[in-house]
Order: C-alpha cells, then sequence, then structure tokens
C-alpha cells in the first residue's frame, strides 16, 4: 500500500510539454528522500483539461497541478509529499481572483461531465494490465463468457441503445446482429482507430488512457458474433496510442484474456494492429477494410455491408474506439443504467474533443441531450481575450456550423443534423469573431479535395471545383453568381458521390452559406472581409492620432515592413506587409488595426 | 538521410528477415512498405522492386500503395522534418501564418526540402496536441503556442 500517489498525465499534449521529464524527476526526488515504499509515481492517460496541461493529481487528496514543469516537482515533493501541504500556487484555478478549488471534483470543467468511455483515463497506468482489472477490467467478458449466451449479449447492446460513435449513429446491437446472422467459416470484428478529423483526439485518448477497455470489447463482440480474429486499425499519427496497445495486446495475451480457450471456454479470440499511413478515406469503413487488406485505401459501394462481406472478403463488424470503449460498463452496469442517460433516441454520453478558440481546450465526456452552449461555456470556460462567439464546427470536414442562435440545441445525432452540421466524430472547434467563415469552408474543402482518392468524379473533380470558386472568392476575386454555383455543386456531388466522404464534402459550404450568407456576399460584391481575416482584402495600418513611435511594432515585423522615427507616428509599407498581425500584439496602445 | 553501402546492407538485410517472417500474414504490403520506409526513410524504386519480388507482385501495385498514402515518400527526406500541424483547431489559431513563415525562413515551400538537404517541410493533418495549438514538431520535438516571430529562433537551434 502507498500512502500517496502522483498521477501525472502521459497522453499526447502533456507529453508535448514535457510530461515526461516531470514523472523523471518525481521519481529521482522521491527515491532521494527516501518515499519509494510510500509514494506511486503513475504515468496516466489524458485527465482532458489539455489547456492546462502538463497535468498532475495527487491523491488522496485529489490536488489538481496544471501546467507544471519539471522546475516545480521539487516544491511538490517537499512540501505536498514530505510535509503533506498542498503547493496552493500551483494549484488550478479556474478564477485568478478566488483561488478556491484544490481538488478534481470542485473544478467547473468536471462538474457537468460524465465520464464513461473516459472512465479509466487518468485513472490507470495503461501500461498495467493488474489496473485495469482492479476497475473491474475483463469482468465483463468473462461474464459474458461463462455465464450469457451470444445472443443474450447481442440483446444486451441492442436494448442499451448505443449507437455508432464515430459519426453515423448506426445502432450498434444491430450490426453485431447483422453479423451473428451471417453464414461463414470465418468471421473479422474490426476496430476504427483511424481519428482523421482534423481536432478531433478522443479515440486517440482512450487508446492512449484505458487501451484494455477497447480489447475487451472487441473480444466481447468477437463472441457475439463468432469471430475468432481482430484488427485495430490506427492511424500512424499516433505512435503514443500504438506503443500502449502493443502493450496492452501483450499482456493480455500472456494472461489468457486472447488467445485460445479465454476464461477457460471453447471461445479462442486473437487482435492484431493494422497501422494506417495518412488517408484521410480510411476512417471510412469500406476503405478502411481495403486497407487493411495492404491495398489502395479506395471505398467501394454497399451493399455488400461488412456485415456480409467485409475484410477478406469475410463478415466483418466494425465499430469505433469509443463505441467499443462503452461495451464493457453497459455488460457490467446493465442495459437499464445506460439507458436512463441521454435523449430518447440517443442513449450515454458523447466525448467532445474541444479546441480552437476556447478557454478549455480538451477532452469532455457529457450526457447525450446536453446543450452546446453548457459545453462551451460552463465546461468549455467560453471564448478567451473577451473575444465574441461566432460558430462551432462539429463533424470536422463533414459536418457543419453551429451560429450563435443555436447555441442552446442539445446534442445528439438527430438534432445536429437538423440544425445542418453532424454529430461526427466529435471534434468541436470554436471559432470566434477574427475568424472567417468563407475561410473555414475553403479550409475544409481544401482538406476533402486533398484528401479525395479520386475514384469518382464527383467527389474528385467536383471539391475541385468547389474549392477554386472559394479561393477566387477569399482573394477578392469572387463573381456574381458563385454563391449559385457553389449550391449547384453541392447539390450534385452529396447525390452522386460514392462514399462518405464526397457525400458530405459539400456540407461545411452549405452551413456556413446558411447561418452566414452575408459574409460571403461581403466578399464578393464588397471586396471585404468582415473577420478582417483574408489577406487579399485585409489592410493593416496604424491609426496616426493613437501611435506614440515606440517602435515596437517595426522590432517585431518580420519583413521589416514598418519604419518610422522614434516618438513619431510609424507606417507600414502596404507592398511589403505580410498581413501577419504580429505588430498589432505587440502595440502597447491599440494603434494597429486589420480591415 | 544518406546512408553509406554498409548501412544500406544492413537495411536490406532487416528488410529481407522482414519479409520473410510475414509475407504469408493476411495483406502483408503495408507493413512490410512501412518497415521499409523506416528503414530508409523513403522508398526508392529498388526498394519498391525489392518488395514486389518477394511478394510476388507487380511494381505497380506496390507504387500505387506509396503514392495513395501521405506517409509513404518516394523521396529521400532532410536532415530535419519539420511539420506545421494544419488541423482544424491549429488552424483556427494562426497555423496557416506560422507555417508561411517557416517558408518564407527557409526560402522553400511546403512538401518540399530545403537545397542544402537540411529541412524537410511538410504540413501535418491533426497532432492531436490541440491544447498547444498552433503546433509546430521538428524531429519529435513539439513547439507549441506559436506565433510566427517564434519561428526564427526555433530554427536556429537546427540551422
Amino acid at each position: 500500500m502507498y500512502r500517496s500517489h502522483v498521477m501525472v498525465c502521459g497522453g499526447t499534449g502533456c507529453t508535448s510539454s514535457r510530461s515526461l521529464e516531470i514523472i523523471q524527476r518525481f521519481e529521482e526526488l522521491i527515491a532521494a528522500n527516501g518515499l519509494s515504499d510510500e509514494v506511486k509515481v503513475v504515468r496516466t492517460g489524458c485527465f482532458g483539461l489539455c489547456e492546462r496541461g502538463p497535468i498532475v493529481v495527487i491523491y488522496p487528496e485529489g490536488a489538481f497541478y496544471a501546467r507544471i514543469t519539471p522546475e516545480d516537482v521539487d516544491r511538490i515533493v517537499s512540501e505536498h509529499l514530505l510535509k503533506g501541504r498542498v503547493v496552493k500556487d500551483l494549484i488550478y484555478h479556474e478564477n485568478d481572483d478566488k483561488p478556491t478549488n484544490t481538488s478534481l471534483n470542485d473544478i467547473g470543467f468536471y462538474k457537468k461531465q460524465h465520464r464513461i468511455a473516459l472512465r479509466n483515463c487518468g485513472m490507470i497506468d495503461p501500461e498495467n494490465i493488474d489496473e485495469y482489472i482492479a476497475y473491474d477490467g475483463y469482468k465483463a467478458l468473462g461474464k459474458c463468457l461463462t455465464e450469457l449466451t451470444r445472443e443474450e449479449v447481442i440483446d444486451i447492446v441492442k436494448k442499451s441503445g448505443l449507437r455508432g460513435r464515430g459519426g453515423a449513429g448506426f445502432p450498434t446491437g444491430m450490426k453485431w446482429e447483422f453479423g451473428y446472422k451471417s453464414v461463414s467459416d470465418q468471421k473479422y470484428v474490426v476496430c476504427n482507430g483511424d481519428e482523421g478529423d482534423p481536432g478531433a483526439f478522443m479515440d486517440r485518448s482512450v487508446l492512449e488512457g484505458d487501451p484494455h477497455s477497447v480489447l475487451e470489447a472487441m473480444a466481447i463482440a468477437g463472441y457475439a458474433v463468432g469471430a475468432s480474429q481482430g484488427y485495430i486499425y490506427v492511424r500512424a499519427e499516433y505512435p503514443i496510442a500504438v506503443k500502449r496497445l502493443e502493450i496492452a495486446i501483450g499482456q493480455a495475451r500472456e494472461y489468457g484474456l486472447l488467445g485460445k480457450n479465454i476464461f477457460g471456454t471453447d471461445f479462442s479470440f486473437d487482435i492484431e494492429i493494422r497501422l494506417g499511413a495518412g488517408a484521410f478515406v480510411c476512417g471510412e469503413e469500406t476503405a478502411l477494410l481495403t486497407s487493411i487488406e495492404g491495398r489502395r485505401g479506395e471505398p467501394r459501394p454497399r451493399p455488400p455491408f461488412p456485415a456480409v462481406k467485409g475484410v477478406f472478403g469475410k463478415p466483418t463488424v466494425l465499430n469505433n474506439v469509443e463505441t467499443y470503449a462503452n461495451i464493457p460498463v453497459i455488460i457490467n452496469k446493465g442495459y437499464e443504467w445506460f439507458s436512463q442517460m441521454g435523449t430518447e433516441k440517443c442513449k450515454g454520453t458523447k466525448v467532445f474533443a474541444l479546441g480552437g478558440k476556447i478557454v478549455n481546450t480538451g477532452l469532455v465526456e457529457v450526457p447525450m441531450g446536453t446543450t452546446v452552449r453548457e459545453i462551451i461555456y460552463d465546461i468549455g470556460g467560453g471564448i478567451p481575450n473577451g473575444k465574441k462567439f461566432k460558430a462551432a464546427q462539429t463533424g470536422g470536414p463533414s459536418g457543419g456550423c453551429i451560429p450563435a442562435s443555436c447555441l442552446d440545441t442539445p446534442i445528439d445525432y438527430e438534432s445536429l443534423i437538423a440544425i445542418g452540421s453532424m454529430m461526427g466524430s466529435g471534434g468541436l472547434i470554436v471559432m470566434d469573431e477574427d475568424n472567417c467563415m468563407v475561410d473555414i469552408a475553403k479550409f475544409f474543402l481544401e482538406f476533402t479535395a486533398d484528401e479525395s482518392c479520386g475514384k469518382c468524379t464527383p467527389c474528385r473533380v467536383g471539391t475541385r471545383r468547389m474549392l477554386e470558386i472559394l479561393e477566387r472568392i477569399t482573394n477578392g476575386e469572387g463573381r456574381d453568381g458563385d454563391i449559385e454555383k457553389l449550391e449547384q455543386l453541392a447539390k450534385n456531388i452529396k447525390a452522386t458521390a460514392l462514399c462518405g466522404l464526397g457525400q458530405t464534402a459539400p456540407n461545411p459550404v452549405l452551413s456556413t452559406l446558411r447561418y452566414f450568407r452575408d459574409e460571403y456576399e461581403a466578399h464578393i460584391y464588397e471586396k471585404r472581409c468582415p473577420a478582417g481575416h483574408c489577406k487579399k482584402l485585409a489592410r493593416v495600418t496604424i491609426d496616426p492620432e493613437k501611435c506614440i513611435g515606440c517602435s515596437l511594432c517595426s522590432k517585431v515585423c518580420p519583413v521589416g515592413a514598418i519604419s518610422g522615427k522614434v516618438k513619431s507616428p510609424f507606417v507600414i509599407d502596404q507592398s511589403k506587409c505580410i498581413k501577419c498581425g504580429a505588430c498589432m500584439e505587440k502595440c502597447p496602445r491599440g494603434a494597429i488595426s486589420k480591415k | 538521410m544518406s546512408l553509406t553501402n554498409e548501412q544500406k546492407e544492413q537495411n536490406y538485410a532487416a528488410l529481407n528477415a522482414f519479409i520473410e517472417e510475414h509475407k504469408n500474414d493476411r495483406g502483408p504490403l503495408m507493413k512490410i512498405m512501412q518497415k521499409a520506409q523506416d528503414l530508409f526513410g523513403y522508398l526508392s524504386l529498388e526498394t519498391q522492386t525489392l518488395i514486389a519480388d518477394a511478394l510476388h507482385v507487380p511494381v505497380t501495385e506496390v507504387y500505387g500503395v506509396a503514392t495513395f498514402y501521405a506517409q509513404f515518400s518516394l523521396q529521400p527526406k532532410g536532415e530535419h522534418v519539420l511539420g506545421v500541424c494544419t488541423g482544424t483547431a491549429c488552424y483556427v489559431k494562426g497555423s496557416a501564418a506560422v507555417l508561411e513563415e517557416v517558408e518564407r525562413e527557409l526560402n522553400c515551400k511546403s512538401g518540399h526540402t530545403t537545397e542544402d538537404g537540411k529541412f524537410t517541410i511538410q504540413a501535418t493533418r491533426c497532432l492531436g496536441c490541440c491544447g498547444l495549438a498552433p503546433v509546430m514538431v521538428i524531429d519529435e520535438q513539439v513547439y507549441g503556442r506559436l506565433v510566427p516571430a517564434d519561428v526564427a529562433g526555433i530554427l536556429d537551434k537546427y540551422r
């Protein structure tokens, strides 16, 4: 028994800001102070509050230290671990005026959350199977194999109301039933961990923070549908997740929880990792299955659906990481418990990756039916720097924007589609008044045009044509009729593209046109970018009335475009200016503006 | 990354051993290509031909896969690989300006390698550390919360 546990986040975000050095420093100092038998340092998965990383939480107090540097560790050890005094000035405060929070449960960011898929992230060492088992790990698999029939397992999943968390929201139990009913000598279970939506990182966090929950769920799915082999397809951009999965698979095999005759039954199941190689389209199920076969990840028409003809031509059940992470809890706690949460049509919770112009960038898990406003303001802490909220983007390149007028929409699959967006896999990017919505639409079209696999013409050529129009508009060369052309192209692509990538590619344009048509019109007819973002339409100028001639702007300008004499107004050479805005940030008088 | 003949031979030996171990797996092509890319840093025509011969598939199939996926490279990369994240969270926080500054500082466009072979610039897909946006990665080191003015100083460490 240890008297204290020091939990240090080892997720990708915190690792990028030196959390491994922090762990090393803790271990050195704990050993030097002779505390090795009393204090344990644990490298955990993501705590969610990435904005404040690296995060260190010390139990039993639950003291929540944020933005810790390796240099801070000395004080935490000498004060907190040796003398039992929480180091108050290193504790995370939501509100600088009232430094009152000391423990994780007091923090507003966590209060409205309900962590099911993320239940073990930040709680256990993901590289240690014993810690997973201590939190009821593999209990659900044992229950399924020894107490439940295959039909009963499928029935529980169906009754829970769980729907696919990858974005489309297809009922998971029904998918399993299709797989179960397919007759074949060999079936497969596949986990889609090709999290390609930019700004979405919930699947990565689950894989990094709780890999065994996914393995356990895949084995349960294997039992239910009658498969003996599973594949996890993971993006190669996620090295930490891949490494932890490899460790987890090794440990599960060693414990007999994967492999032959699991729990002494006649059920055998094993899992292999397949790495993606950078192709967004591989998140589409038929493309993913082709990629697992080691080929160009091009989608194919459905039917036949994967449950009938999937990887290597055999029936395949394919679910997303987050969907799997829910399964063991549903089996352990029962479908009644799970289906109490959420809305009428959408049960349970959803994990969102909050990013962009929001105070608390990070990972949050909320019951379905929570409003966008609650997520952005109560949990996310609102918009930084006193700026105004403009839109929240969900569903990535397939989704759309939620404007301020729709902030009170309760989140579920249907309600988001009704307002022209979609759930998607869970990226939620917030934009403020400085973001140009035409530019955002162009950004997503650049992405889809680049990621189009090229197999079908509407997507390959159509997205390119749309992109060209958007480029023209943002360059100040928009013409009368461009908006109508965009709408026509969008309609045709949606109706004729082969797979989900193409069919949804026009959504970012359609949704911004729906809510921000005036911005398009300002670009086209007035040659003006209302947000001051589009460079070709913007001019950065210094107000001579306000300028005090301090010369800070000319020093920070990366291209030497600003000149003047100290103590008299400076001027910007428009032919050199790259409109980076560095001078605006430096100016102590707010004399520089971009219009 | 330029390799000596001795390193090349070692790499080919390692690749052949890997192929031997995996060639009877189901759908082995991509994992073998990934191994080859790890070893050599890129997939030369020579390497692609070797893989094709070993798996008894046409070189066109190997080439087709290599050109389909962004992470396979047909050219050797620079000494340092620099990626500016262009995921949505980084983009709305100004990563385009950071990338422009990198291109300007190194006088080299994204997707290319500087003439001296020091840097390869990439506009990467989301790296998943959105809390640090906008983000740039050089080799394995992550630099976060950047403004264009930070770029020159960071690059100096590698020049």
